[in-house]
């Protein structure tokens, strides 16, 4: 299959290691991965900060993007960007008033997928043939849990990695604080909120916490390494992308 | 053709400070921290068990949205049935456009039935509008019935929650409260049992010299005038039978249409508020009867700002709350910091979408100008709503509107930021600057890769976490290396 990847702003500007591994994991399985060069950012922060205008070019662009890209399907290593063009792009441009750009916004949203959604409901594919031998624990992040409805389609895909140890993770479905401008407006509650995640990573015994969604994972990362607590974070397209030959060792690593 | 928009919200709907900063103090209260932590948890395990317990649970929902959708669709022709209805079964109808109305007509019964002292059940509507302040202060005792309300008035406190108006305080801080207010219940322990018993007696006396009871509606009837109160503790129903004169404040939103819709709401309620299949008490009263229960019924409707919420299309469905307070015990935010730093009576999510439209906001310093943004937006509210309120995107919707109301200013940090941003992200060519520029930002890192001190808006981030530095490579530059020839 022809897959254009979303790479989101925040993976290609600052966890460039989730996209590389989304390409990685795919042209492993056999589809021809395209990088649609004009994109640049889905709206997201400006949308949930309230700034609808200025997310209205934001959305035209991103539609433009990806329409552009004559792919069957759309994936973004992440839950709440895929989110974000499922269940508000349509709602920003009938906000504007611009009737043509939603009905374009819904088409494209309609093929863009999460990266477990690709996997599961696309592909087909369950078992990805990954190796990672570390004690994991998954956090499933909030949009990608109530927005997307992903389900434990993340952790079936994790339960087929090769010699991975999957631990629970307590209170898993609460959020981590990060929330985009939440976490710099309403910062002291963020990050009592981040507290008790933390405990709950920590408690769990992994050496790896993970997730679908850069920017959860730099909070929740942020945190642990601010504390010194030996756990690191990692993106799940880089669990999945990593195998006993992997051209990439430096890839799930820390840095 | 003119539209009335109504007069904005007063009362109890507004604090004196900023969200950030009341729940910076709120969150340093490690009592509250603890208490509040404990009972949300526990509440919501509950809810949870006893919501799976319906095969039909999310049809439920559905008719419940769909009944208050159609109820605001026809709010004034049921406002007026219910009135027809009210009157003809021997009650009496006020409308209040706001708090102060509402308060006077209210201080203006109980004066003609010469009573210096009333009963009260548990109310959202008379909290909202700071009811037993404005008695008081006109010499009438109000006297709350419902046990977590009476702890609140007993400890000169604020309510700071809607079901559980007292969750931030433990049994020990109750013991004390009591023991100071109750010098005649006698040496306490902190058993609940004992507590409960203590409280018991003390109301007793007042439910049985009460001549006038004021209390909210949890539902008012269209088609047949009847007014329903659902609750736990038998208070209530202590308050709507036994004195003389009965007085219901109920906001204009809480109608139904016919008897028959009781049924959902009946279902959706008990299971998403206290976790209970069936609530203990449920009392309805239809107009007056001879000799059985109050002699005089007044319905005071309440606008205080509904009419403005009205008004707006995405906003409105704040309007179908039904006051459970499942929203409060799922959200993270609440959880940390409790329900005072919201300010209103109405704290958590739905206080969130509810107080600053009822109020409406002046400029982002507001109090309630600051409430749309103190959620992470993670939609535990919106699963847990038993009436589907999408709270997240009103929370969004109230933002949008409040950037918008202050365009066309001077243009604040975040808006430049903003707008900045926006328009580097319509261009790939600026964004890959853009991007070029962020890895400047490896020089403040450590010999560790981590950036710990950035300046401010940054040290909001850095004051608790750390950021890697910038990679040295963005993607964009990683696939042209890597895929340079293919293009697109």
């Amino acid at each position: 299959m022809r897959i254009a990847l979303f790479a989101t702003c925040l993976a290609d500007a600052m966890f460039p290691k989730a996209a590389i591994a989304t390409v990685t994991l795919l042209e492993r399985l056999g589809h021809e991965v395209v990088f649609p060069h004009k994109q640049t950012c889905c709206g997201q922060m400006h949308i949930n900060t309230g700034y609808l205008a200025e997310a209205t070019a934001l959305v035209r662009h991103h539609v433009e993007a990806f329409e552009d890209a004559h792919c069957e399907a759309v994936v973004a290593p992440s839950g709440s960007c895929v989110g974000s063009v499922r269940h508000q792009h349509v709602m920003v441009a009938r906000r504007a008033g611009d009737e043509a750009l939603a009905v374009r916004a819904e088409a494209v949203a309609a093929r863009t997928y999460e990266l477990s959604e690709l996997l599961i409901d696309v592909l087909n594919v369950r078992d990805v043939g990954a190796y990672y031998p570390h004690r994991v624990t998954y956090h499933p992040t909030c949009h990608s849990l109530r927005m997307l409805r992903v389900g434990d389609k993340p952790l079936e895909l994790l339960r087929h990695v090769r010699g991975i140890t999957l631990v629970d993770l307590p209170d898993a479905d609460s959020c981590c604080g990060f929330g985009g401008t939440f976490a710099i407006k309403n910062s002291d509650t963020s990050t009592a909120m981040l507290a008790d995640k933390m405990t709950n990573v920590i408690a769990s015994g992994a050496e790896v916490c993970s997730a679908g969604d850069s920017s959860c994972l730099m909070h929740i990362g942020g945190g642990l390494s601010r504390i010194r607590s030996g756990v690191r974070t990692v993106h799940l397209a880089e669990i999945l992308a990593f195998t006993e030959s992997s051209d990439h060792p430096e890839m799930a690593a820390p840095r | 053709m003119t539209t009335f928009l109504g007069t904005p919200g007063i009362g109890n709907l507004r604090g004196d400070e900023p969200f950030p900063r009341a729940a910076r103090r709120a969150l340093q209260d490690s009592q509250m921290r603890r208490n509040v932590g404990h009972a949300t948890r526990t509440i919501r395990a509950k809810r949870l068990a006893a919501v799976s317990e319906c095969a039909d649970w999310e049809q439920l929902r559905a008719a419940g949205s769909a009944l208050k959708q159609d109820v605001l669709a026809r709010l004034p022709e049921l406002l007026e049935q219910l009135e027809a209805n009210v009157t003809a079964r021997g009650g009496v109808v006020h409308w209040a456009r706001d708090a102060d109305e509402a308060n006077r007509i209210v201080t203006d019964l109980i004066r003609v039935t010469g009573a210096d002292e009333v009963v009260k059940v548990k109310s959202m509507a008379t909290q909202e509008i700071g009811l037993n302040e404005h008695l008081e202060a006109e010499g009438i005792a109000t006297i709350e019935t419902d046990l977590a309300e009476l702890i609140v008035q007993l400890g000169h406190d604020k309510p700071s929650h809607i079901l559980v108006p007292a969750i931030h305080r433990n049994r020990a801080e109750i013991r004390e409260i009591f023991q100071r207010e109750m010098p005649d219940a006698g040496e306490l322990t902190d058993e609940p049992r004992v507590l409960a018993m203590a409280a018991r007696a003390h109301l007793r006396r007042k439910f049985l010299s009460a001549k006038v009871a004021v209390s909210g509606a949890n539902f008012g009837v269209a088609d047949t005038g009847t007014l329903t109160v659902i609750e736990s503790e038998g208070n209530g129903r202590m308050c709507l039978t036994l004195p003389k004169t009965l007085i219901t404040v109920m906001g204009i939103e809480k109608i139904v249409p016919t008897f028959t819709d009781l049924d959902v709401f009946m279902q959706l309620l008990p299971r998403s508020s206290t976790a209970e299949r069936m609530n203990p008490y449920t009392s309805m009263w239809t107009g007056v009867h001879a000799g059985d229960g109050p002699d005089e019924f007044h319905l005071v409707l309440l606008d205080n700002g509904r009419t403005n919420v009205l008004a707006d299309e995405i906003g409105r469905a704040a309007l179908h709350c039904i006051r459970c307070s499942a929203c409060l015990n799922v959200c993270p935010v609440y959880e940390r910091t409790g329900g005072h730093a919201y300010g209103s009576v109405y704290p958590g999510p739905i206080g969130a979408i509810l107080s600053p439209q009822l109020t409406g906001t002046h400029g982002h310093h507001d109090p309630n100008a600051t409430l749309p943004y103190a959620s992470s937006l993670c939609g535990a509210c919106f699963d847990a709503c038993p009436v589907r309120i999408d709270i997240p995107s009103i929370l969004v919707h109230l933002r949008a509107a409040q950037v918008d109301s202050e365009r066309g200013g001077l243009p604040s940090g975040q808006d430049l930021a903003m707008k900045a941003a926006a328009w580097a992200m319509t261009s790939p060519r600026l964004f890959t600057a853009a991007e070029k520029a962020l890895a400047a930002g490896r020089i403040v890192a450590n010999s560790d890769h981590r950036i710990t001190a950035l300046p401010w808006p940054g040290s909001k981030w850095t004051s608790s976490r750390d950021i890697p530095e910038p990679p040295k490579e963005t993607f964009r530059q990683s696939w042209t290396r890597t895929h340079g020839g293919k293009k697109r």
